[in-house]
């Protein structure tokens, strides 16, 4: 695999350029400037309705330096599917305006609405027939972009306008959908999840899941300061939290000739090695106003028990998945 | 140019065609009745006789939405569904109409549910009549196996760029086997030949309008309340167009294969006091009925009408000229409306023109049933009490339901 | 919005004709950063977490910000590992 450096890809342009009209400290547009740094060439970009939709294509702009179609919510994949079949015909038939490229990524960009929920479908269709492409799933845990409404992948408990923390519930009571599982499942080659605040290892396995032949999945989380609640400065803080908590950790699971192979990436690892430096769940929990009817007006002790419980199993089935 | 005559049923022979035109994608979800279009392909695939990418895709919606991916890239992409999988890509015709893609797509008309029925009728396609897409019924498959060599010039004409939907009833065409005069594949190819694009300009410079790393532009845009209305108006001018582009294919296509269709087919209808107007594989079986009539001095006529949308205004009137009475036979309901949708617009139209013959719905064929010889005679009845009556007693009228 | 152009002088298909750098987003903060370049250690952090991408690597390796853009969301002065970088009130 080539390398990549900091330095290197810092001399990069930007192929998402500024003037779009996300919220300031918005973390996904954080996440696509890293992935696309991590471009090999010649490539093309789909996305779904949603916030990094809207903002960056309010006609007549556009933030996209590079080809890039939005046509409907749950169908990225469907057309990331369509541009990929495109591309192998004209290859092989050697004319068509694509033919001219030896090489062409596709790439998915889709949030959690558009993955965990009404994009499902065309997600497990596109990776049962093998594609290759690579969908990043930007997760900030709601329907951020019609007002923080929740979606499957909304963690148990959060505040979100269609699960609020009302008298008699506490938010949404139903555990987040464990798509990065659901992908496993479909054995493509590799699924990986990133965290922005490890800009060299977002940058590394894009670069990975471009070079992959099929599908590849990039799980990343994506905190929204509007929607958690936090002050906009501190949205690579909260994401940092995330990975110290073990509430969604940095791995990756390659997948080739029926082998399975589970991969701690180097701060997920750390924690495996030194399980005193895990952080209570807690501490993330605490600076989201999405998680505040959990301290005040009285702290729910169920409720932060059962959370940190859920936390601790599935990070314990992950570290027997690694081999740890 | 040595035409081979082949025996093919409508699904066969819009595989066949598709086949000739050898598209770059083909993604297909099976629903009755277009299985086998998507059967016979798939057989094409295997035997390596096309060099199209064939996508097996999970849904009607991703079927859709593979070929907006794909004709978005400048592939050519191709399609085909019916009834309730139109209906589950509604939102994609829509759509791919307003990205301005000539994506071609078969639909095997066929009622939509509830209650569920595979049999024949028009409620799916005319469902879809707002989308934006060009729509051409089909009488029967050798019309089926023209239209689809025909569409690709349509859709992807400079002045138009709009989607086309070839419509041919379920059952009654697609599963018939009927004499088909086929195209050798050469001239095929030479019609359509290769796919061009107009050039816009992009962010980055002039593009043309297609996915290019090479120039890139952004597809699929949101228009706030200061855009959207313009870029609709766009569509209805493409529409306008289209009834020009539509008419001058099938010139050329004439020339080709010695058969050329128009938006519209009179047949009779010179001196005609009593006619019906209707689309598809009805007006096969109203043309026997129009030659009895004659036949026993009854100066019945009738009009095939080809192009749905754009709605030919101009030919329409033309075509039915000052026959007295006109009965509008169409497969389908319109629930709440004044009227059935053909019936509609044809309503619509003679409002301001010159002629105004007495106008009447009739409904019929609903869910597969079967539309007698004796039932279009029954209309022509009907016809002629409303033209010695002078005036419309009914304007929606069933034909063959049970009360 | 945008000055605006008839139905007949719009290209076909809605493609967008403006880059986005056109629409300085600069104006949208009530902050902005000030870089200390004495205590900068180039690492380049700031330059991978600001969300518009407004900050630059120079040649020499120090960062600058590009003010028609920072919206002011203090990400760079929070992150920075060397705490060289302030958020300042504009004007």
């Amino acid at each position: 695999m080539s390398q990549i450096t900091l330095k290197d890809m810092a001399a990069k342009p930007d192929l998402l350029c500024p003037g779009a009209r996300l919220c300031a400290g918005c973390d996904e547009s954080i996440i696509v400037r890293m992935v696309l740094k991590a471009t090999r060439g010649p490539t093309i970009v789909t996305n779904a309705t949603g916030c990094l939709e809207v903002a960056t294509s309010i006609f007549p702009y556009t933030s996209w330096d590079l080809p890039w179609i939005h046509s409907a919510f749950e169908n990225t994949a469907a057309t990331a599917s369509g541009i990929e079949a495109a591309y192998k015909a004209m290859r092989k038939r050697g004319e068509g305006p694509l033919a001219k490229y030896p090489q062409l990524d596709v790439i998915a960009f889709a949030g959690d609405g558009g993955t965990y929920d009404i994009g499902l479908q065309a997600l497990s269709g596109a990776m049962e027939r093998g594609h290759d492409f690579t969908y990043v799933l930007l997760d900030n845990e709601a329907y951020m972009n019609t007002g923080i409404q929740r979606s499957g992948g909304t963690p148990f408990t959060a505040a979100t306008t269609t699960s609020p923390a009302g008298q008699v519930i506490p938010g949404k009571l139903e555990w987040k959908k464990p798509i990065d599982d659901i992908v496993i499942a479909h054995a493509i080659p590799f699924t990986a999840t990133i965290n922005a605040a490890w800009p060299l290892d977002v940058m590394k396995k894009a670069r990975k899941a471009f070079e992959i032949e099929g599908p590849a999945f990039l799980h990343a989380i994506t905190p929204c300061a509007r929607g958690w609640r936090y002050p906009p400065e501190k949205t690579i803080a909260v994401s940092r939290l995330v990975v110290q908590t073990c509430v969604l950790p940095l791995y990756e699971c390659r997948q080739e000739g029926g082998d399975v192979v589970y991969e701690l990436s180097a701060p997920s690892l750390a924690v495996a090695k030194r399980p005193e430096s895990k952080k209570p769940v807690e501490e993330y929990l605490q600076v989201q106003g999405r998680f505040r009817h959990l301290f005040r007006p009285e702290r729910r002790e169920d409720l932060l028990k059962a959370i940190q419980e859920g936390v601790d199993k599935r990070w314990s089935i992950l570290l027997k998945k690694a081999g740890l | 140019m040595k035409q081979k005559l082949m025996g093919l049923n409508g699904d066969e022979a819009a595989a066949y065609a598709t086949k000739q035109v050898d598209p770059d994608v083909v993604a297909a979800y099976p629903i009755t009745p277009q299985t086998i279009i998507v059967e016979r392909f798939s057989e094409y695939v295997a035997d390596g006789l096309v060099h199209s990418e064939f996508v097996p895709v999970e849904s009607e919606h991703s079927a859709l939405s593979s070929c907006v991916g794909a004709a978005a890239a400048g592939a050519r992409a191709y399609t085909a569904t019916a009834a309730n999988g139109l209906a589950l890509m509604w939102e994609m015709t829509y759509i791919t109409s307003g990205l301005r893609l000539p994506i071609v797509m078969s639909v095997a008309n066929r009622a939509l549910s509830a209650p569920l029925n595979i049999h024949n009728d028009h409620s799916d396609s005319m469902g879809a009549r707002d989308s934006g897409w060009i729509q051409i019924y089909c009488e029967n498959s050798q019309e089926v196996y023209d239209a689809h060599v025909e569409a690709w010039r349509i859709a992807e004409h400079e002045d138009v760029l709009l989607p086309v939907m070839i419509c041919f009833d379920g059952y009654t065409i697609s599963h018939t086997m009927e004499n088909v005069m086929t195209l050798p594949d050469e001239d095929v190819k030479g019609f359509v030949g290769k796919r061009k694009f107009i050039k816009v300009q992009g962010h980055l410079g002039e593009a043309e309008l297609r996915l290019d790393p090479g120039c890139p532009i952004s597809m699929g845009p949101v228009d706030l309340q200061d855009f959207y209305f313009e870029h609709k108006v766009h569509q209805m001018d493409a529409m306008e167009k289209a009834l020009k582009v539509i008419p001058a294919v099938d010139k050329e296509y004439g020339v080709l294969s010695g058969r050329k269709y128009g938006h519209v087919n009179p047949h009779r209808m010179d001196d005609a006091e009593v006619a019906i107007l209707g689309l598809g594989s009805v007006m096969g079986t109203a043309r026997e009925v129009v030659n009895e009539l004659r036949a026993e001095g009854i100066k019945a006529g009738m009009v095939k009408l080809r192009t749905f949308r754009p709605f030919p205004t101009d030919d329409l009137i033309k075509a039915i000229g000052d026959v007295p009475a006109l009965g509008v036979v169409e497969k389908d309901l319109s629930f709440g409306a004044a009227g059935s949708p053909l019936y509609e617009d044809v309503r619509a139209v003679f409002y301001d023109a010159g002629s105004k013959p007495l106008i009447a719905n009739y409904a019929h064929g609903l869910g597969g049933r079967d539309t007698s010889m004796a039932m279009i005679r029954g209309i022509y009845e009907d016809l002629l009490k409303i033209k010695k009556n002078g005036r419309v007693e009914k304007t929606m009228n069933y034909v063959g339901l049970r009360e | 919005m945008s000055e605006k152009k008839g139905w007949k002088s719009l290209d076909k298909g809605a493609v967008a004709y403006k880059s986005s750098r056109d629409y300085e987003t600069g104006d949208w903060g009530v902050a902005q950063p000030k870089f200390n370049h004495e205590k900068c250690t180039k690492c380049t952090l700031c330059h991978f977490y600001c969300p518009e991408g407004a900050i630059r690597v120079r040649d020499d390796g120090y960062t600058e910000v590009d003010l028609r853009y920072c919206k002011g969301c203090g990400i760079c002065a929070e992150e920075c590992p060397a705490k060289c970088i302030e958020m300042v009130a504009k004007r």
